[in-house]
């Protein structure tokens, strides 16, 4: 068991791992960001239980901090490595005889989307984190002092897409997603050894996730860039 | 119809040369030519003009002993599948084609010289475990005291199909070895002779895999397509499942 | 010297067991301090090598590929023989004993081909338990082909690689010892010569293919598994690499060579299509139970073929010349190789070829499609009559039975075999002839062995198929390592060999001389100029049918070439680098050397027997006219040459034949 983590497989488990828990945070993440298109209540109803809620904000959220951070630096590690085999590249390569682009462009399209997350953190949780944990405000409401304010959650995410630069680059960053998706989510089955009879049917299951979520996120973009 | 063709070829005249691609040109390139026998054309005329002849590995010249190796047109063993470089024919190409011809590049496969390289890392991945420890003594239990699943053999023989000819290791853009040695791993694991062994062999031969300098699988699937015996993928999720099971156990 | 083949006293079926109850052993801890040289890692040399280790010698392996998994064994399609009678049908090593023996044209010996039979059951085992994954049944156990004209099923084998998996057998057990340090193992060497230290093989001389650099090995004995010489004839289906150099090297030590003239010419085989042609592609001989053979009956088809004026399938029924069926009707398609072989020559000499060399025949699976089809219309209860989907049926169950050798076809000849009859024409495939050995596989120099094909003693004139993976493996695994030890016994007391001694000085020195001559002669002819020029000489003259005018003339015309060569081949580059024109410069030297003395053992050997026809030594009359003449009066004996300098003066030693078990017959086909 020692070492694990230092073989080839086992970093490869441990990719997979993460993009496993990362995937179901995505659906997660869709689910509740989708109610904001039907029930602004009920959106601004879950937003406040997860934003406050003790096992989310101090268990799971940091595990899924570390799961991004382990799933791209171990990313940048084995592009590291994986650069070194081979110290002189090819005068003549055609890759896309043998390979689709997504899977030969993991490094990029994950750049993209680690981008994207930063831009994400700018936007929604470096503000939450600092109007829960800095200003100490926990209500969740529009103004704290008014207890009929009502939840800012909703309103916040309205706000945010009414810059048209914005939800453009929310557009592309999705569109990543969605490259990176449909290599990534076999590719994890794959790794974890699952590759038998039930392998074509997850393909096409993995197609309908893997540009279904990042189409859904889009849609949401521009549902709040058009309706505010 | 014969051809006449340019040739880009990589030439390295030993492993410390810094190395370079270098322009020919060849021409009445019959159609039903081999590629190699076209690089013999090549040879024959680089001897008599008094200039070293290109340097590429051969031998069997029918596609199973693993020894030709050349990256043609950007893609192991050139464009058609299914084929080892000596099974291309040039009717793949047309008149007046320019073909780019290169190594097989890994840094666990470093050049001895212009086409050819060194694949002992391969060997020392075998020594490490591909082998069932049993000793010749003719007194071994009769062949048929085990009855082997057909299926299960027939798997084991697709895997056992693998030439070593490193194809996949070349096409992969992490060169990465690990369709041949889930192949080897997957041939042993599925026999119940192979089982025995099973843990410390998968252990020992990624460990070995790991220690010569190849790159990681991300599973882009290119060693699939471009190997010439069609080893399947399915045999790199065995040996996942089988170092994970050994990791376990291990 | 006189030959003494050491046949151990008693009846047949005991030998190799008493032989092996008397023989002198080694004690393990002795086997430590013995160093054994193994040269060439086929099925012969990799099994040896693996189990020479195993039992505790120190062994140095040897082979000029990157890999020991290479050795041409790799390309054995068919299968492997042995006697298990898992199928119940009468086999026993009896059997296969007789077999072989009739088989070869009674010119093998017979207690080493009992032994071999006998011995043939626990290849089987032992692959087995190595991995090897043979084809099995539903019902988990082995399964079984028939093959070349035996009555019984006793063929292994793994889809058509079965020489490939028996070969990563061996290679995987040598790999097992290479990682416990009891195999050192040399890729890319070649060894140039032999060293003889008071008369006995204690080393050997390599070239380093990578640096050019020149090494001394020592070891209390040399083993030799290096293959045939099928390449003196340029086209065969060898690899490019195979070569006669190591056991040329041993003759000239003092090996006797035998039976040189022996070759196997294999029937089916993808027809030359020109000048560039490097080597030859087989097509598996099961082919033969579906394909029919023949060419058109008329010379103005055969033109019109020619011209592509006329495609083959639009020729009708009563214009083909089915040759095969026709002059043999008790076989039909189903003759023995050489038989097959020698049918084609006569009928493309006659100028009915239906390529544009004037040199193949049609192999036809058009009767077979329709036979097939109809048969699966009948089990599917569809309609027998309709002659589109008889024949998309029919070709289902073809691409079944050979879809691998079809697809292989088609890559190399661009023609789809479905629905055009393929074109083959024989080609050289493999030398029964070799280095002479008694029955410990020991040859004329003490300490040295020859194994597998590389040796000559049980094939005799003709090769059965699927015998000659039993026969290396057999060597390796299962005798050599017995008969060795019986020699090594005296040389528990010797401690290493010295590499340091005038004998290894003398001999590095001839070989430097060798290399500084190749690489100094400025010629103007590359090494493939004459490689060629003596492979037309060699396949015209002493091919598949031969005569005293036409052998006369070859030995001429190779002493000529041999001298043209030394004076006009241009090797480029120097020693001290990777230089493959250096390397087939030595190959085809030698070559040049056997090549005469192969002509020189055909003319002198006044009879037809296996792959060695006489046209002056054919039945005249009755019903077996013009076919093959044995003179078992005369010629019952191996013919083992002594080099003597030049080929021309090597000197024969007859090793006469005894024939105590089976009785001597003529073989018919018709």
């Amino acid at each position: 068991m020692s070492g694990i983590l230092n073989s080839s497989i086992g970093r490869k488990f441990a990719m997979a791992l993460s993009a496993f828990f990362l995937m179901f945070f995505l659906l997660q993440h869709f689910s509740i960001n989708i109610i904001s298109v039907f029930s602004p209540e009920t959106f601004n109803d879950v937003s406040h239980f997860m934003g406050t809620f003790p096992l989310v904000q101090y268990v799971l959220q940091p595990i899924l901090i570390l799961g991004v951070v382990f799933h791209f630096v171990m990313g940048f590690v084995l592009e590291i490595k994986n650069n070194k085999a081979r110290q002189i590249s090819y005068a003549k390569n055609n890759g896309a005889a043998n390979s689709s682009w997504m899977s030969r462009n993991m490094i990029w399209s994950g750049l993209a989307i680690l981008a994207f997350v930063g831009l994400h953190f700018y936007d929604f949780w470096f503000p939450e984190i600092n109007t829960k944990f800095i200003v100490g405000d926990m209500s969740g409401l529009v103004d704290p002092n008014n207890a009929d304010s009502g939840f800012r959650y909703y309103e916040e995410l309205q706000h945010k897409f009414m810059d048209l630069w914005r939800v453009v680059l929310y557009v592309i960053a999705f569109v990543f997603l969605a490259l990176h998706l449909l290599h990534g989510f076999n590719s994890a089955f794959q790794s974890v050894g699952a590759n038998n009879k039930y392998t074509k049917g997850l393909k096409g299951f993995s197609k309908i996730y893997a540009i279904g979520i990042p189409v859904g996120f889009i849609f949401i973009a521009l549902f709040h860039y058009f309706n505010h | 119809m014969n051809m006449n063709l340019t040739l880009k070829i990589w030439r390295q005249k030993n492993a410390s040369d810094k190395g370079q691609m270098v322009d020919y040109k060849v021409s009445d390139i019959s159609p039903d030519m081999s590629f190699l026998e076209m690089l013999d054309v090549l040879n024959e005329q680089l001897v008599n003009n008094n200039e070293s002849p290109v340097a590429f590995d051969h031998d069997c010249r029918e596609g199973i002993c693993g020894m030709c190796s050349l990256y043609i047109n950007g893609e192991a063993h050139g464009p058609d599948r299914g084929v080892t470089t000596c099974q291309l024919h040039m009717r793949m190409f047309k008149d007046g084609d320019t073909i780019t011809i290169e190594p097989f590049r890994a840094t666990a496969f470093p050049v001895i010289k212009d086409l050819i390289v060194d694949r002992s890392s391969f060997d020392r991945i075998q020594h490490a475990g591909g082998f069932i420890s049993v000793n010749t003594s003719g007194n071994t239990i009769d062949a048929n005291a085990i009855p082997v699943n057909k299926h299960d053999a027939d798997d084991a023989f697709s895997a056992a199909t693998c030439i070593g000819c490193g194809a996949c290791v070349a096409s992969c853009k992490n060169s990465s070895a690990m369709l041949f040695v889930g192949a080897k791993v997957s041939q042993f694991a599925l026999l119940p002779q192979g089982k025995v062994e099973a843990t410390d062999r998968v252990l020992n031969m990624v460990k070995q895999m790991d220690e010569e300098g190849f790159g990681n699988c991300t599973n882009t699937g290119a060693c699939e397509v471009e190997c010439p015996k069609g080893i399947s993928l399915e045999n790199i999720a065995r040996m996942n499942r089988e170092y994970l099971a050994a990791s376990l156990k291990g | 010297m006189a030959l003494d083949s050491k046949i151990p006293q008693g009846p047949i079926k005991d030998k190799w067991t008493d032989y092996k109850n008397q023989i002198d052993l080694v004690n393990p801890a002795n086997k430590r301090n013995i160093d054994v040289i193994v040269v060439g890692t086929g099925l012969a040399g990799g099994s040896a090598a693996a189990t020479l280790a195993e039992l505790g010698y120190n062994v140095k392996a040897f082979c000029f590929q990157d890999s020991p998994r290479r050795a041409h064994s790799i390309a054995a399609q068919g299968g492997i023989n042995a006697a298990k009678n898992y199928q119940g049908d009468g086999d026993s090593t009896y059997r296969l004993f007789y077999d072989t023996v009739k088989g070869g044209d009674y010119r093998s010996r017979e207690a080493n081909v009992y032994r071999l039979a006998e011995v043939s059951a626990n290849i089987i085992d032992q692959c087995v338990a190595q991995g090897v994954p043979f084809a099995r049944e539903y019902g988990g156990l082995l399964d079984n082909r028939s093959f070349g004209g035996v009555l019984v099923s006793r063929t292994f084998y793994a889809a058509g690689q079965t020489g490939q998996q028996l070969l990563l057998g061996a290679y995987s057990a040598m790999n097992r010892q290479i990682g416990r340090g009891k195999i050192k193992m040399y890729n890319r060497h070649e060894m140039l010569d032999v060293v003889k230290v008071d008369g006995k093989a204690r080393g050997i001389i390599t070239r380093n293919l990578i640096t050019g650099e020149i090494e001394r090995h020592s070891a209390h004995a040399v083993v030799l598994g290096t293959g045939g010489y099928g390449n003196v004839f340029f086209l065969s289906t060898n690899a490019m690499g195979s070569n006669v150099t190591a056991a040329w090297k041993a003759h000239k030590r003092g090996a006797y060579f035998a039976n040189p003239c022996y070759t196997q010419i294999h029937p089916t085989c993808i027809p030359v299509s020109g000048d560039h042609q490097s080597k030859l592609t087989l097509m598996s001989e099961s082919l033969r139970n579906d394909g029919r053979i023949w060419v058109p009956k008329h010379m103005k088809d055969v033109e019109a073929i020619r011209n592509k004026t006329l495609q083959p399938k639009d020729i009708k029924e009563e214009d083909r010349d089915y040759y095969l069926e026709r002059r043999y009707p008790a076989f039909g398609n189903l003759v023995p190789r050489d038989v097959a072989s020698r049918a084609a020559k006569e009928r493309c000499d006659a100028g009915f070829g239906v390529n544009a060399t004037g040199e193949a025949v049609f192999l036809d699976f058009a009767s077979a499609i329709t036979r097939y089809g109809k048969e699966q219309a009948t089990v599917r209860h569809l309609d027998v009559n309709d002659a589109a989907l008889v024949k998309k049926l029919g070709q289902e169950v073809v691409k079944n039975k050979y879809g691998n050798l079809f697809q292989m076809y088609e890559k190399i000849v661009d023609q789809d075999p479905y629905n055009t009859p393929m074109m083959i024409y024989p080609a050289v495939h493999y030398t029964m002839g070799g280095i002479w050995v008694d029955y410990n596989l020991m040859t004329t120099v003490p300490g040295l062995y020859c194994i597998g094909e590389a040796n000559f003693s049980d094939h005799g004139a003709n090769r059965l198929g699927a015998s000659a993976l039993m026969q290396g493996l057999a060597d390796g695994y299962f005798v050599l390592p017995y008969t060795i030890g019986d020699y090594l016994s005296d040389d528990i007391r010797t401690g290493p060999i010295s590499t340091d001694s005038k004998e290894f000085d003398e001999a590095e020195k001839s070989v430097r001389e060798l290399i500084d001559k190749l690489i100094n002669n400025n010629g103007q002819h590359s090494v493939d100029y004459f490689h060629k020029k003596l492979g037309k000489i060699m396949w015209n003259k002493v091919g598949m049918s031969r005569n005293v005018t036409g052998l006369t003339e070859a030995i001429a015309e190779i002493k000529a070439l041999r001298e043209q060569f030394w004076k006009e081949v241009k090797v480029p580059g120097t020693n001290e680098e990777f230089n493959e024109e250096l390397a087939k410069a030595t190959r085809v030297a030698d070559y040049l050397e056997l090549g005469e003395l192969f002509a020189k053992d055909a003319l002198h050997r006044e009879e037809s027997c296996g792959g060695h026809f006489r046209e002056d030594a054919v039945e005249l009359d009755g019903e077996q006219k013009g076919e093959a003449k044995r003179d078992d009066e005369n010629f019952a004996y191996v013919a083992a040459w002594e080099y003597k300098g030049e080929p021309s003066d090597a000197v024969l030693h007859k090793e006469q034949l005894e024939f105590k078990d089976i009785e001597l017959k003529q073989r018919s086909y018709k």
